[in-house]
């Protein structure tokens, strides 16, 4: 069953578009990834299905209700993780979850939540103590201590330092591993490939591809890339196949890689030559990404 | 949890935030205090004119400075501190979870409440004690008072609140709304019922605030239960109008530059 469907989703702010005729659907237990550069509509979005915004025109259901309509029945199965809002600051770790836990019907014990998210030795310290890291992880608890059935996590690891980021990554898989519906928006796309089930990549207000990170690849006719050291004495002229080198390294992008390479192979080997720091990879997600959001 | 419970729970935390900053725990209760020692200093041995009576300057003083201490608490306080916490996101926060907005609200009145009685109690005591003024006469008429116009001014500090643009702006904009009521309504000194001032004073809900007050006070009240029908009824009108503008108007997300 899909816990999300949105058909033809439009709001304007002025004479901007920011989310410019948008339908997607999001399956129950799937990570779902929106993804896109600053301004492509991904929090308005997410803040119409949130229920903090109002479409101008098209349909959004959330977990079978309509996010307006929904009111407190529909946000006690719904977590929230958002960018850029305080806490009250004086309350320490664990008084802030006790605090949220009471607004929720059935919500997950306090230890556990702070276990999840990596804060229990932070449990009795004040919010305003805390690093932004740190605050980021209160952010994750709010949002998981009612137990919900749908997250949204937006922007879940901005500003993180690579080994938090991993942890975060991690507790993002625990909630998935829990049967948890996620949503999440990013513009890292390693963070994408590395979480979602499938990706949806918005640019300037619509949706410009869709699928899982493998078809993502596959759909863009990309290239693959393959290089190596100029051997030296040798004039890029002189190779088999047509290709400019800079520093004395050789960048070529084709589309027949296989035959390419035995070219290349046969060529060097013909010549008693070796091919330095040879090597040949499929366009990473973040190519096909750029690709696809460029200007024009 | 209900919501009773609920609003019980959001009061106890909103407390424990108040008193975790001692600063402003502080200020709130040495405000009135201050003014209290300058005010009856400047005017040690005077007596003013009151509803046709003469009384001492400390017996007219302590009430209307209660007054003040809890518009401080309840007025001016919570049309900054709702902005602030808009600003910086607490609001948004909370409206996504299922928190109903009338608890939160509830909590928050309700710690300003607290504040409004333990500054009632400790500015009355510092008066019998210091300056030897008279006990409150009418005990009940004093309670029901003081809960009246604090709530009222709570649910005018939460309208005023919904206007302001955001919370650098919200000291300056509610000093600036109830500082000249605060002088032209009598709280530090009486004002002549016949000026134009007073006339003035009489369509805003500070003035009637310190008239009900020093009536639940005054053992020589034209009411003998020390109730004031009229007053009160003004200041409920300006709270039903509060309440009104709050819930209408009352943002949770900062304005959209």
């Amino acid at each position: 069953m899909a816990a999300i469907v949105v058909s033809e989703l439009r709001k304007s702010y002025g004479a901007l578009a920011a989310v410019d005729g948008v339908s997607f659907e999001v399956e129950s237990g799937e990570v779902f990834g929106l993804l896109g550069p600053n301004g492509a509509g991904k929090t308005t979005t997410i803040e119409i299905l949130e229920g903090y915004r109002r479409a101008d025109s098209g349909r959004a259901t959330v977990l079978g209700e309509d996010p307006q309509q929904g009111g407190r029945r529909l946000k006690e199965r719904i977590g929230l993780v958002l960018q850029e809002l305080a806490v009250p600051p004086l309350l320490s770790v664990r008084e802030l979850l006790e605090m949220y836990r009471g607004y929720y019907p059935s919500p997950r014990p306090v230890g556990e939540i702070l276990e999840l998210v990596g804060l229990t030795e932070k449990a009795e310290a004040r919010v305003k103590t805390l690093s932004g890291g740190q605050q980021r992880r209160i952010d994750l608890a709010l949002g998981l201590v009612g137990d919900p059935e749908l997250i949204f996590l937006d922007e879940p690891t901005t500003g993180f330092d690579p080994g938090a980021r991993r942890n975060a990554w991690q507790i993002v898989r625990n909630m998935r591993g829990l049967g948890k519906t996620i949503v999440l928006t990013t513009h890292y796309m390693d963070e994408a490939q590395e979480l979602a089930d499938r990706i949806c990549v918005m640019a300037k207000g619509k949706v410009v591809a869709e699928g899982s990170p493998e078809s993502l690849r596959a759909a863009t006719v990309a290239r693959t890339r393959i290089r190596f050291g100029l051997p030296r004495g040798v004039s890029p002229d002189l190779l088999p196949v047509s290709a400019g080198a800079v520093d004395g390294v050789v960048t070529l992008e084709t589309l027949t890689p296989t035959t390419v390479l035995r070219d290349l192979t046969v060529w060097a080997t013909g010549r008693g030559l070796e091919l330095d720091a040879l090597e040949v990879t499929r366009p990473s997600l973040e190519d096909v990404y750029l690709e696809l959001t460029a200007d024009e | 949890m209900n919501d009773a419970s609920l609003a019980a729970q959001q009061v106890r935390y909103e407390q424990l935030s108040f008193w975790r900053n001692p600063a402003a725990a502080v200020f709130a209760f040495a405000f009135p205090i201050v003014f209290l020692i300058v005010f009856g200093t400047l005017n040690s041995g005077v007596t003013v004119h009151v509803n046709n009576h003469r009384v001492s300057y400390d017996d007219y003083y302590i009430p209307a400075l209660i007054t003040y201490g809890i518009i401080g608490a309840s007025f001016t306080n919570l049309a900054v501190q709702m902005s602030i916490r808009r600003d910086s996101g607490v609001l948004k926060r909370i409206r996504g979870t299922p928190l109903p907005s009338w608890v939160f609200m509830t909590g928050v009145i309700g710690s300003s409440l607290i504040v409004s009685v333990l500054l009632t109690v400790f500015t009355t005591v510092f008066g019998m004690v210091v300056y030897h003024v008279q006990a409150p006469h009418h005990i009940p008429a004093l309670i029901v008072t003081l809960a009246v116009s604090a709530t009222v001014f709570c649910a005018l500090g939460l309208a005023l609140a919904a206007v302001i643009p955001n919370g650098d702006a919200a000291p300056a904009i509610s000093n600036l709304v109830i500082l000249p009521l605060v002088f032209i309504s009598g709280t530090f000194f009486p004002i002549d019922q016949s000026s134009v001032l007073a006339r003035v004073a009489s369509y805003f809900p500070v003035r009637h605030f310190i008239a009900a007050t020093y009536a639940a006070f005054d053992p020589a009240s034209t009411s003998s239960s020390g109730f004031q029908g009229n007053d009160l009824l003004v200041l409920g009108a300006w709270g039903a109008a509060g309440l009104i503008v709050a819930v209408r108007r009352f943002r949770w997300e900062p304005r959209r530059t």
